[in-house]
């Protein structure tokens, strides 16, 4: 008897409003929720490719196919060099980006201004990175339905291998994209002190989950293609 | 958890610690796969290439953690924020399982039952020449393709530039 009384007075409270169960405001919900579906269509674009992958006998190996460096000679052989470049990059940016949120909440205009600075620089850069890989690959006959790379085991590859890889970075890429673009809204936002004015910078936390959805994606990128 | 309720003593002297922490870590793990790809570059042992891939699998899966964990804070988050994000992605644990044992399957049934497929995937063929092979969209015609770059290739090899802007226009 006890017990239905204090679950009823325990659901009035509850439920007599004023309170926020998640204790976040809705854009970040919001915010969450977009990026879990958006983890799914990465997701299925990942698992299409692995269960391709198993599906054949021969891949091709990519340290033979990404071996090249910006301003190198033609024939180099540097595997995995300028993908961790691209890594670090990213995940420097991602850095900048936590310090920039963690000024907005400091209420350091300054800060948050610097710190965006350095994460669209960030995104810049790789996404100068991506454009110079892509580029470089298309010269070697690499593209979506062409594929100049044969199997690691000596056999004749399938097409398969270039349409995963220009379709997975290319989206990853169109929202590395779309981060850099919002995060330069988000500068002029400060810049022009609108979230001074609105007495907090929630709207940078918010782009700064994309950003860090970005850099996420591209952990799972990077493995499966350069690395497994 | 304990963490549900100070999510704003986080903000304070504390979060540039656990920002400078988590980089740490998250270099370090990328220098370990790094370390670990450049390991296998070459390595004949099928056995050891399995095994360093899954240990880089769980690294990988330890940087999300650390990311969504600490950068999107998503470890400080109410509980019930932090299910509603985890329980649905939880079922990608299915979805990786069944559609990687599914490819496995197709591979082996068509080992099995598909001389075609056997055949084609045991002939060696030879490296084409710098931007001469243009595989077709069906996966016969690419090794087609790729069968007929190899009869000329010795050529292509001799003047591969030239063949290559032909190839453009």
């Amino acid at each position: 008897m006890s017990t239905t009384t204090t679950a009823s007075t325990t659901e009035a409270k509850l439920w007599g409003g004023g309170k926020s169960p998640f204790s976040v405001e809705y854009g970040k919900v919001m915010m969450w929720y977009f990026l879990m579906s958006d983890a799914f269509t990465f997701g299925a674009f990942l698992i299409s490719y692995g269960t391709v992958r198993f599906s054949t006998n021969g891949w091709p190996d990519p340290n033979l196919v990404f071996k090249s460096f910006p301003f190198a000679p033609e024939g180099i052989n540097a595997p995995l060099v300028f993908v961790s470049v691209m890594t670090f990059i990213l995940i420097v940016s991602s850095v900048t980006m936590v310090l920039a949120v963690h000024a907005g909440h400091n209420m350091d205009k300054k800060g948050v201004v610097r710190n965006m600075i350095w994460t669209i620089i960030g995104g810049i850069a790789f996404l100068s990175c991506q454009a110079w890989e892509w580029n470089h690959l298309f010269h070697e006959g690499a593209w979506w339905g062409q594929n100049p790379f044969i199997n690691a085991d000596g056999t004749a590859s399938s097409t398969n291998f270039t349409n995963f890889f220009f379709t997975i970075t290319g989206f990853h890429g169109f929202h590395v994209f779309s981060g850099v673009v919002i995060n330069i809204i988000m500068l002029i936002m400060t810049l022009t002190n609108q979230f001074e004015k609105r007495g907090h910078y929630n709207m940078i936390e918010k782009a700064g989950l994309y950003w860090h959805f970005v850099d996420l994606v591209w952990v799972f990128v990077f493995t499966c293609f350069y690395l497994l | 958890m304990s963490h549900t309720n100070d999510t704003h003593a986080e903000h304070g002297g504390g979060a540039i610690a656990e920002i400078k922490k988590v980089t740490i870590i998250l270099s370090v793990l990328t220098i370990v796969e790094l370390i670990l790809g450049f390991w296998m570059i070459g390595m004949e042992n099928k056995a050891l290439v399995l095994g360093i891939k899954g240990a880089i699998v769980i690294l990988m899966m330890a940087k999300a953690f650390y990311i969504v964990a600490y950068f999107m804070h998503l470890k400080h988050e109410v509980k019930n924020l932090i299910m509603t994000i985890v329980v649905p992605l939880s079922l990608f644990v299915w979805f990786i399982i069944a559609f990687l044992a599914d490819g496995n399957s197709f591979r082996n049934l068509r080992n099995t039952y598909d001389a075609h497929f056997k055949e084609q995937s045991t002939i060696k063929v030879e490296q084409p020449a710098h931007g001469a092979a243009h595989g077709g969209g069906h996966e016969a015609a690419a090794e087609h393709g790729a069968a007929a770059a190899h009869a000329d290739s010795t050529e292509q090899h001799t003047d591969s530039t030239s063949k290559h802007e032909e190839a453009k226009h």
